[in-house]
């Protein structure tokens, strides 16, 4: 299944221990919303997360950088464990970069000082530094040409493909994606993919919740299946599709590939 | 027949069809579109012919000149228009303006107001004008001429003059060439102002000011160890302390060291529209930072702060503002211990700038509600700590949103500085048409004080009005 078009070379995955997460328990109110995940990403994996919606998949990777808070359990990212310290949590956010469903790009300021905002203000980089960085990875998703624009006046795919050189301008160790494509138009789905290709393919390590399964099959190296707040199955992509084990993966799998 | 269908070549563009445009066309859309419409335009031009008609006889047979009381007045108009014409009276106006202006402020210091209210608009340049550099210094240039214009005709060539002239064009040229310079003039200006119009000396304000930098060192010492909440905290009561025990025996031992003052003038001396100005300005300036804190206290998570800024908003917003304006001329003199000089416009300001503050911080926080919470989440996913996020992203959108509210909290604020009235000052509509009215001559005048005075908010207001406009068309980034 592997695309020949996809350089593979540099998709290696180490043995150092990105993000571990350990008997974690969450709850919104009394629903218990994620149940018992224990989970370990390897550094430069590309982990797919899909399921039905309310399985919890979103509310799981949104854990990883606190947007959201767990209850129970732990979750250490890159050494980093998840607490109430504000500090831990500042930490764990400037190196885990977070790609939004609806790009929640800053409507006030141009796409460069999009780009900029956070290297200048967090990581303290010199302003003309920052832009140098910002225009390499405009470079990159491909629109240098709209850095003074502003983001109403880009179409949906450049504002989330913005959005992901926002990300990288902080030079995450860890990229999360929830949902990237999900608000967009068919025609746009492409490019914003092709990006998180070539991201993939100079070895990031990458948590993408998304319902692209083509994506999944051509970059992924595991796919994890939750339902009703838990992991009920994962597997690479190829056994994942071909030989699912559970009822309800194979339920999920024909409602989405059926038709 | 065949379902099948090909486009050959694709259509290009084309001009719009060209509209049947023109003025009967727009007074047909606009003024006859259907019987109600038609109706209602013929009821406008009747109410409208009817109003001219009832106050046109009395402005055209209004008197300006050679009139120096309503008896002058009456006599000129029975000349001129026949013995039953009414006329208007605006030669009160040429011989009253000063107190409408000024209030009591004696005559020869008036320089002092007059050069404080230019500097203000040199001050507000750099907040009004941010970003727009020839607008900044053009505004300073029109200001400065305006300025010295008033002190030539207020006083002539005298020192002070010159010394204005002087340092107006040392402003603008500083607009001109510097703008970001400009900032340290609004930063300054409160303690200039304050020194202008009270007089005094010199080493009151600057000792005041000096509290500020006890804050600031304070706040960079304090800080680093123990974060900018306490920092600040510890910063402001140090400043605090400073303004009540420190400042007046530093104030005094350097006057008494290198002496340097203006005439003091007390605050029963102040009215009419520099009295408006006075606490209009100085609660506007203030009610705004006061209003984005307790808006964010309002939607904090910390159980304390959110109680006493709730507390606060709903204690304010359930008030009149006459019971506050009541509170601060009489209750508080209960309060503070026997001999408190406690100055009067200070209470009145303090207490204004109480009022709108609370409905500042309801107003910005529609504009935070109004904010989708994508913004919040993408500005701590970046690492950006709480100030921050408030700073560049939360705050610049939800006051953009928040100016239509802002700008109308300030505006009433500035009409309310009249109702300062019930306390005893002279504000620019009771309190000096009602003395103006009491004044044998002008015994009977009615509307034309009314009207002078109207006039005047107006032209202020609608200035206001019409930047919050052309700042919102400014900050329009969605480009729908």
């Amino acid at each position: 299944m592997a695309d020949p078009a996809i350089d593979r070379s540099k998709m290696q995955i180490s043995d150092e221990v990105a993000i571990q997460i350990t008997n974690m328990n969450k709850w919104y109110g009394t629903f218990h919303v994620l149940r018992d995940i224990d989970m370990t990403v390897n550094k430069g994996e590309r982990i797919v997360i899909c399921g039905p919606s309310g399985s919890g998949k979103s509310t799981l990777i949104r854990c990883i950088n606190r947007l959201e808070e767990h209850q129970q359990g732990q979750i250490i990212v890159d050494g980093t464990e998840l607490t109430s310290d504000l500090k831990n949590i500042d930490k764990v956010r400037s190196e885990v970069g977070m790609v939004f469903q609806h790009f929640n790009l800053f409507p006030h300021l141009t796409i460069l000082e999009n780009l900029t905002l956070a290297p200048i203000w967090v990581r303290k980089v010199p302003k003309k530094e920052a832009e140098e960085t910002a225009m390499y990875f405009l470079h990159k998703v491909k629109i240098p040409e709209q850095a003074r624009k502003y983001p109403g006046q880009l179409s949906g795919g450049q504002q989330q493909r913005v959005a992901i050189a926002r990300s990288l301008c902080m030079k995450p160790r860890i990229m999360l994606f929830d949902e990237p494509t999900s608000a967009l138009d068919p025609e746009m789905i492409k490019e914003v993919l092709d990006t998180m290709i070539s991201l993939a393919e100079e070895g990031m390590t990458m948590l993408c919740v998304t319902h692209e399964m083509g994506f999944a099959q051509a970059v992924a190296n595991r796919v994890i299946f939750m339902d009703q707040g838990q992991i009920v199955e994962q597997n690479e992509p190829r056994e994942f599709f071909n030989n699912p084990q559970s009822e309800r993966t194979k339920l999920f799998l024909s409602q989405i590939l059926g038709h | 027949m065949s379902l099948s269908y090909i486009r050959k070549d694709m259509l290009a563009p084309q001009a719009p069809p060209i509209s049947q445009s023109g003025v009967i066309r727009w007074v047909r859309d606009n003024l006859f579109k259907g019987p109600f419409n038609t109706i209602l335009t013929l009821l406008a031009i009747w109410t409208l012919y009817q109003l001219i008609a009832l106050s046109w006889p009395w402005l055209a047979n209004g008197v300006w000149s050679d009139a120096n009381s309503m008896a002058d007045c009456r006599k000129i108009v029975a000349a001129s228009a026949g013995p039953d014409a009414s006329g208007a009276c605006w030669a009160m106006i040429r011989e009253r303006w000063s107190q409408f202006i000024f209030g009591f402020y004696p005559p020869s210091l008036w320089w002092r107001p007059i050069l404080a209210f230019g500097l203000l608009f040199v001050a507000l340049a750099p907040v009004l004008y941010s970003d727009n550099k020839s607008a900044m210094s053009k505004l300073c240039g029109v200001v400065g001429a305006l300025t010295v214009l008033c002190l030539i005709g207020a006083d002539g060539f005298s020192f002070h003059t010159v010394l204005a002239i002087a340092l107006m064009a040392a402003l603008t040229a500083l607009a001109a060439i510097k703008p970001r310079l400009l900032l340290i003039v609004t930063l300054l200006f409160p303690f200039v102002a304050l020194w202008l119009l009270w007089g005094g000396s010199i080493w009151g304000p600057i000792t005041a000011l000096l509290g500020f930098t006890v804050m600031v060192v304070i706040y960079g010492l304090v800080a680093p160890k123990l974060g900018p909440v306490m920092g600040a905290s510890i910063g402001f009561i140090a400043a605090c302390l400073w303004w009540l025990f420190l400042q007046s025996y530093v104030s005094e031992a350097w006057q008494a060291l290198l002496p340097f003052q203006l005439t003091y003038v007390n605050s029963d001396k102040f009215g009419g529209f520099l009295l408006a100005f006075v606490i209009g300005v100085s609660s506007i300036s203030i009610s705004l930072p006061l209003g984005i804190l307790l808006a964010l206290g309002r939607r904090s998570d910390m159980f304390l702060v959110k109680t006493l800024s709730v507390g606060f908003i709903e204690f304010v917003r359930g008030v009149p503002l006459i019971t506050m304006l009541f509170t601060a001329s009489l209750l508080l003199q209960y309060f503070l211990p026997p001999q408190t000089k406690f100055d009067l416009i200070l209470r009145v300001v303090i207490l204004v700038t109480i009022f709108s503050a609370a409905y500042n911080a309801e107003v910005v926080r529609g504009g935070l509600a109004a904010l989708p919470r994508g913004q919040y989440e993408a500005a701590d996913a970046l690492g950006l700590d709480y100030w921050q996020a408030q700073r560049l992203i939360i705050m610049p959108q939800a006051l953009k949103i928040s100016i239509p509210g802002i700008v109308s909290t300030f505006i009433g604020l500035f009409k309310d500085t009249t109702l300062v009235s019930f306390v005893g000052l002279a504000d620019p509509l009771r309190g000096i048409t009602t003395i103006v009215r009491a004044d044998i001559a002008w015994k009977g005048i009615y509307w034309e004080p009314y009207i002078f005075v109207g006039a005047i908010f107006f032209i202020v207001c609608f200035g206001m009005s019409r930047y919050s406009m052309y700042l919102e068309n400014k900050l329009k980034t969605d480009h729908r």
